[in-house]
């Protein structure tokens, strides 16, 4: 094996292994701190000794291994210090009913990571960071923060799982629903993050966002193959990624569904993603949120071009969210489809209705911009694509609307 | 494991019977169920005085340590194996009581 093949597969059993290695020892040693320090020394060993010794006929063992030794061996230290010997019953594992076969460790991990006391950015940071096995300069450059503060905030968020003794453990089936949807609203978050970056500065696109936010749905959604939501949000990120690249134009525009190359969709993903959402509606379950959202993104990538695509089956598929999300930003993208369907005329009366509530919000200003246009109100079009630019952080967005403005008559 | 949970108020003597008979009720169950230490209301903030004996009188100053508009008008001490079960019994509460509540665990020795 040359050194570069090792570096591969090192890199490899990182991405395949870590998380089981911290969820174990977390489980072992009753604390994150313990099983992450003890993770990052085995991998550290892993990357001084493969090369030379050759990768190991099970590596994840090897690593499991390895990094339970160096959590030993740090305990020792710290008593033989005469520190107080670490509270092992910390994270407390409390015997639940299990969830159906199911029940992996890095489950209670992501479920610990999530927890709905902690906040929603240190959720983030500790689920990249436990989970991902994103390091925190990784962590800190996706986010634009400084690395102080991002690793102030996983100590933190350490500290008071250990303190306040949240559990590691997957919830009792009272609380499961409204958890899960807390741990996919961190991944979707992460997605979001990298799909459409809101800061003005770095990258329009975040791939390694994106691949990673992919990446743990498709964990979480192989740990409960029950979870129709955790189904649609892995369907709803591999649409979306499957249009990344024909989404910024080579000039570093936003390129608008109707123009964009569909010859240049990742067909891969997309069938993935059909196939996922085929399987949802099959099951015959009241679909969510994100079941909805993916399916509407599924009528889109099975358009040929932008008059092929099926409104009313989108704007169908919004009623349905409307009634669960009540919120204007559904009503919003509702309105774009009765655009497409009973004309701009029709939506702009349902989005003036929004002004109220989405006045900060970019995406309402570029949409009234965008149905004032069509409906030759040039001089208020002008207008609103003005209070979009100024609120839209996201580098591609704002080319695009500023290309859109100059092209007003 | 021991929680405080802390019941936030913004005015005072503003409980009703009705909210004193449910923190009643509410108080019985934490008794029942075995996660009852202590709990307690408290008096206005502005019938507070501060005591400081760190030098060499002890110095009394009327009123709350901090003012705020918010302050804590009552508690409860729980005994809950961990959070998850404390904040499920502090959404209890609240509902009882009427009120937002903070829960805290105690320092583990």
């Amino acid at each position: 094996m040359s050194a570069a093949d090792v570096r591969a597969a090192i890199t490899r059993v990182h991405r395949e292994e870590w998380a089981r290695v911290v969820a174990s020892l977390a489980r072992r040693f009753g604390d994150l701190d313990v099983a992450e320090e003890a993770a990052a020394e085995a991998f550290a060993t892993a990357v001084e000794r493969w090369p030379a010794d050759g990768l190991p006929p099970n590596p994840g063992a090897w690593l499991t291994t390895t990094a339970n030794r160096k959590a030993l061996d740090r305990l020792r230290r710290e008593r033989r210090r005469g520190e107080k010997h670490r509270e092992t019953q910390t994270m407390h594992d409390v015997p639940l009913e299990p969830l159906g076969a199911v029940d992996d460790e890095r489950l209670r991990l992501v479920f610990t990571c999530c927890h709905p006391a902690l906040s929603m950015e240190a959720r983030v940071a500790l689920t990249l960071r436990m989970v991902g096995g994103l390091t925190v300069p990784e962590i800190a450059r996706a986010f634009l923060a400084g690395e102080s503060a991002v690793a102030q905030r996983i100590t933190r968020a350490k500290a008071k799982i250990a303190a306040a003794r949240i559990p590691y453990r997957v919830p009792s089936a009272a609380d499961l629903p409204v958890r899960v949807s807390g741990v996919l609203a961190v991944l979707y978050l992460v997605f979001n993050e990298g799909y459409l970056a809101g800061s003005p500065e770095g990258d329009p696109l975040r791939q390694d966002l994106t691949g990673e936010a992919i990446r743990l749905a498709r964990l979480v959604r192989g740990l409960m193959p029950e979870g129709g939501e955790a189904a649609g949000l892995l369907a709803l990120m591999l649409l979306t990624e499957a249009r990344r690249t024909a989404r910024v134009s080579a000039g570093g525009e936003l390129v608008p569904l109707h123009e964009q190359d569909r010859g240049a969709w990742d067909q891969d993903l997309i069938a993935e993603g059909h196939r996922l959402v085929r399987e949802r509606l099959a099951s015959g379950r009241a679909p969510g949120r994100y079941q909805l959202l993916a399916a509407v993104n599924a009528v889109h990538t099975d358009a040929r071009d932008m008059r092929d695509t099926d409104w009313g089956q989108i704007l169908a598929l919004y009623d349905r969210l409307a009634r669960l999300d009540p919120s204007p930003v559904v009503a919003l993208n509702r309105a774009v489809a009765v655009a497409e369907l009973d004309g701009p005329e029709a939506a702009l009366a349902i989005v003036d209705r929004l002004g109220e509530r989405l006045d900060g919000y970019h995406a309402f200003h570029a949409t009234r911009a965008d149905l004032l246009r069509r409906l030759g109100r040039s001089r208020e079009s002008r207008e609103a694509y003005d209070a979009a630019i100024a609120l839209a952080g996201n580098p591609a967005e704002t080319a695009y609307l500023t290309r859109c403005r100059a092209q007003l008559h | 494991m021991q929680y405080l949970v802390s019941v936030i108020d913004d005015k005072t003597a503003s409980a009703t019977p009705e909210e004193m008979a449910a923190i009643d009720a509410f108080n019985d169950r934490l008794e029942a169920e075995g996660h009852w230490v202590f709990a307690g209301g408290l008096a206005a903030p502005d019938t507070a005085t501060v005591v400081d004996n760190r030098g060499e009188a002890p110095l009394l100053t009327d009123g709350p340590f901090v003012e705020t508009k918010e302050f804590l008008a009552g508690f409860w001490i729980i005994e809950a194996p961990d959070l998850d079960a404390a904040l499920a019994l502090a959404a209890e509460g609240s509902k009882h009581c009427n009120r937002r509540v903070e829960v805290r665990p105690f320092l583990t020795a």
